[in-house]
């Protein structure tokens, strides 16, 4: 099981590694007219350079990707252009925010769409339908779109939700989940609408194992065929259906946090885009990948711990 | 021929003619709309729909659907760029990878798994001014993010085509790689790539516009993203407006993915009846009221729905096992003896139903008309049941103790303790060397002879009065069938079970078993004794089929050996 794990944190450190340096690469290529936009259309070509000398960015490519290498294994990502702010410090201070708002979503999603997809699993009829029926709108849906048709009805007409401002959990709890409701429905909308047909069609695939035959040969009751057996081995592929829709999650919360005015990841991805504040997106992505390929490594663990044949590959 | 299939469909039609009235509205745009998309009218600003603009005005006092239909070629053309880029990209590696495999299906396959570990929104949002500033250029960037859906798909289909015997014959006779690529294998990878390039475009638009409504893209020309932005921000002033564009990307999106799935449904032919026909009502069978055999089925008629009605595969099977008896069930696949078995555990597949007169009376209980809670009952304890195939009929989830434990607490009520040690005495006894081991092992760690021994101790742990072995040595090596058949005759003795053996293997009848049915396209066709029925083959099919069993000889040396 170490050795499983071991291999798999060094496969994901490459990954991250080799995915900073080609987005760093890309990212840092168009950096020509950065010192412009700082000091506006009246500077000399002197200050134009002496702010370039300041940036680093006089420097080859290669070594400033060798200097923010160096800087960001030691949790150091840099300076915004714009804000000044250290990246690692904006970056702390807005991802707890969204984490709330994904871990939130993808908590439901789970929830929910092992419930639907198992019992229309086993049920079939018009639950299947209704399933297949609610696969295509989630996906034909855009969830910024369902935020908007939400924010009209219950904020516009009936104004029972905040259609905006967040409030930490700190602060006072009951507006944090009011604030909370409207977002983390727009995402769970979508993403359990696909979840719920894939755990369908897991438990459905098992449910035609051999072995599950044999298992009721024996005379085991068809609850624990169905809720011992099936539904663990169905816990793989489902577990690969959520991290998926964990990572599509982080990327619908963007533009979810714009709709709902909410200060976290999102939104600081938003305006450093919009500027070019190319230290703050670096930072962003970096530490996105770090999370995906986290969570990524939690699911192969589990996944290897669920079902010990998984570990063996 | 597919596509005139898709055309039956209703739903694939209703999806196809949207699309084409939105991409066609969206080409002919100028000739279309009644407005200037960027013509300003200040009285119109945030209008109501019908008021001189069909759908109303936007915040700036332009036509709403005038817009739609000029934005639509914006969103199309970004669409089709990143699909294009997806399907480029995705389908050559793809190609690449299945056909020529080892080091650069590695690399391909990693760069693959890169790509999808990506959170594409946000790095779209990183790379933007670096890919200057246009939505286009993001839309490029975005195909290679979704060309490892294509690779995948195209390596496996590549891979499963690449030894069928045509792609051989190509390359012996010469044909050039890129040629067979070309000619053989592009062309049946063609329609999965189909299906999925109906969802790639359909989240390139969803995606697109949400770069757009977070402000992305350029001003100046109208996106259905860009019209949503608008629609949000006049949202306390006009709430119908985000009303049009939503539904529009919708609308796209959803025949987009209606059209996949009807293709999808056509090639895979998953066409099934709305509903399963009732199946006939079962007559009831005559008692029989002579002293009646272990298990006796009469008339057993097997049929799975279709298209019109039940499609039988059992037509009228009678067969009767005798106490302590071992009957063997032989024919080709296909002729129904696997069907004949499952019929007596009840373990059908889905939609397997009996038929007419059909009767299974077990120690005198009808089993066809039993309810499922009561024929439960019976399996594991009164019934055991071996499968084929060792290691695909245990669940790779749990070691393999447990899968002896869990049934024999199930069936006997024993205390956890005496279930365990009952499991490793039968372990013993099916003759496993190292039983702790092997109890505390997972499936995958089990060799197949083992694993079929493992399985035999399962079926023979409630102590059954009928034992039903599905082909219990075919999947096995030869040299452990010989063991495994001798364990089978053992354990039959030692409790007195009956046992209904399923095989295709005249050898293995010889060996083991006391009388044998021969079974035929769904009926059988001579039952015997064994050795009169090896000896005077009273019915064609048996005389062909032990005709080439003779071929390779072996069974029939060690009858004559067994029984001379």
């Amino acid at each position: 099981m170490f050795g499983f794990i071991g291999r798999r944190l060094v496969a994901c450190l490459v990954l991250v590694a080799v995915i900073a340096g080609i987005t760093f690469l890309l990212a840092f290529s168009g950096t020509s007219n950065v010192a412009r936009n700082l000091l506006g259309e009246s500077a000399t070509p002197d200050q134009l350079a002496a702010k370039n000398a300041e940036l680093g960015l006089d420097q080859p490519l290669l070594a400033q990707l060798g200097t923010w290498a160096g800087h960001a294994v030691r949790g150091d990502l840099g300076i915004s252009w714009f804000t000044n702010e250290p990246v690692a410090q904006a970056i702390a201070n807005r991802l707890p925010v969204t984490l709330s708002m994904v871990v939130l979503a993808v908590s439901l999603t789970a929830l929910i769409s092992v419930g639907l997809g198992v019992a229309a699993a086993v049920r079939g009829g018009w639950l299947d339908r209704v399933i297949q029926v609610l696969s295509v709108a989630g996906f034909a849906l855009p969830n910024f779109w369902v935020a908007l048709v939400l924010v009209v009805f219950f904020s516009v007409t009936l104004g029972v939700l905040p259609a905006t401002g967040y409030v930490r959990l700190s602060e006072s709890p009951g507006s944090w989940a009011a604030a909370l409701v409207l977002p983390v429905v727009s995402l769970v909308i979508g993403s359990t609408a696909s979840a719920a047909q894939q755990v369908r069609g897991a438990v459905i695939d098992v449910l035609r194992q051999d072995f599950v035959r044999t298992l009721r040969a024996r005379g085991i009751s068809p609850r624990s065929v169905l809720f011992r057996h099936a539904l663990r081995n169905a816990a793989i592929p489902a577990l690969t259906v959520l991290s998926l829709q964990f990572i599509a999650l982080l990327g619908g919360a963007v533009v979810i946090e714009k709709v709902f005015a909410i200060p976290g990841l999102g939104t600081l991805t938003v305006n450093a885009a919009l500027q070019g504040d190319v230290p703050v997106l670096m930072g962003v992505v970096v530490t996105l990948v770090v999370l995906v390929v986290i969570v990524n490594l939690v699911i192969d663990v589990v996944s290897g711990w669920v079902n010990p044949k998984v570990r063996v590959q | 021929m597919t596509a005139r299939k898709v055309f039956r469909n209703p739903l694939a039609v209703a999806a196809l003619v949207i699309l084409l009235v939105i991409v066609l509205a969206s080409i002919f745009a100028p000739l279309v709309a009644p407005h200037s998309p960027t013509a300003l009218r200040l009285d119109k600003i945030n209008a109501g729909p019908g008021s001189g603009y069909l759908l109303g005005g936007d915040g700036a006092g332009r036509d709403i659907f005038s817009r739609l239909l000029y934005a639509g070629r914006n969103t199309l053309t970004g669409a089709v760029i990143a699909l294009s880029v997806a399907l480029v990209l995705g389908v050559v590696s793809g190609l690449l990878s299945g056909y020529y495999g080892g080091l650069l299906d590695g690399v391909l396959g990693w760069g693959a798994n890169l790509l999808m570990a990506l959170p594409t929104m946000i790095v779209l949002l990183a790379l933007f001014q670096a890919l200057g500033s246009s939505i286009y250029l993001a839309m490029v960037a975005f195909g290679v993010m979704l060309s490892p859906g294509f690779h995948r798909l195209v390596r496996s289909q590549v891979m499963a085509v690449k030894h069928e015997l045509y792609v051989d014959a190509a390359r012996v006779s010469g044909l050039s790689d890129p040629r067979i690529i070309g000619r053989h294998v592009l062309l049946v990878v063609r329609a999965p790539i189909v299906i999925q390039a109906a969802v790639v475009a359909g989240i390139a638009i969803v995606v697109q516009s949400g770069l757009e409504f977070l402000g992305l893209g350029d001003p100046g020309t109208p996106t259905w993203g860009g019209m949503l932005q608008d629609a949000f921000t006049n949202i306390y002033t006009s709430r119908v407006a985000i009303w049009w564009p939503g539904l529009t990307i919708a609308l796209t999106v959803a025949s987009l993915v209606l059209l996949g799935n009807a293709i999808r449904d056509v090639i895979q032919r998953t066409e099934r009846p709305r509903k399963p026909p009732k199946p006939p009502e079962l007559v009831p069978a005559t008692p029989d009221a002579d002293e009646l055999p272990l298990l006796r089925i009469t008339n057993l008629t097997v049929g799975y729905p279709s298209s019109d009605g039940y499609r039988e595969v059992v037509h009228g099977v009678d067969l009767d096992v005798r106490h302590g008896e071992v009957m063997g069930l032989v024919g080709e696949s296909g002729s129904g003896k696997t069907q004949t078995a499952f019929s007596v555990l009840g373990l059908l597949s889905p939609g397997g139903t009996l038929l007419g007169r059909s009767s299974i009376a077990f120690d005198g209980t009808e089993l066809a008309r039993l309810p499922e809670s009561e024929r439960r009952s019976l399996r594991g304890r009164r019934i055991g049941y071996i499968p084929q195939e060792p290691m695909s009929n245990l669940d790779p989830c749990f070691r393999v103790g447990e899968q002896l434990v869990e049934p024999l607490r199930a069936v006997s009520g024993l205390s956890k303790q005496a279930a365990v040690a009952e499991a490793l005495h039968l372990l013993e006894r099916v003759g496993i060397p190292d039983p702790r081991r092997t109890f505390a092992a997972y499936p995958h760690e089990i060799s197949g002879g083992m694993a079929q021994r493992v399985l035999i101790a399962g079926a023979v742990s409630g102590k059954p009065d009928l034992l039903i072995a599905d082909e219990p040595t075919t999947a096995l090596d030869v040299t452990v069938q010989a063991d495994v058949l001798e364990l089978l005759r053992g354990l039959q003795t030692e409790f007195g079970m009956a046992m209904l053996l399923v095989t295709h293997n005249f050898g293995v009848v010889a060996d083991i078993c006391d009388r044998v049915a021969v079974m035929q396209d769904g009926r059988i066709v001579e039952v015997n004794d064994v050795r009169p029925l090896f000896a005077s083959p009273q019915h064609p099919y048996t005389q062909t089929l032990l005709g080439s069993t003779l071929e390779d000889s072996t069974p029939r040396t060690r009858l004559e050996v067994n029984h001379a």
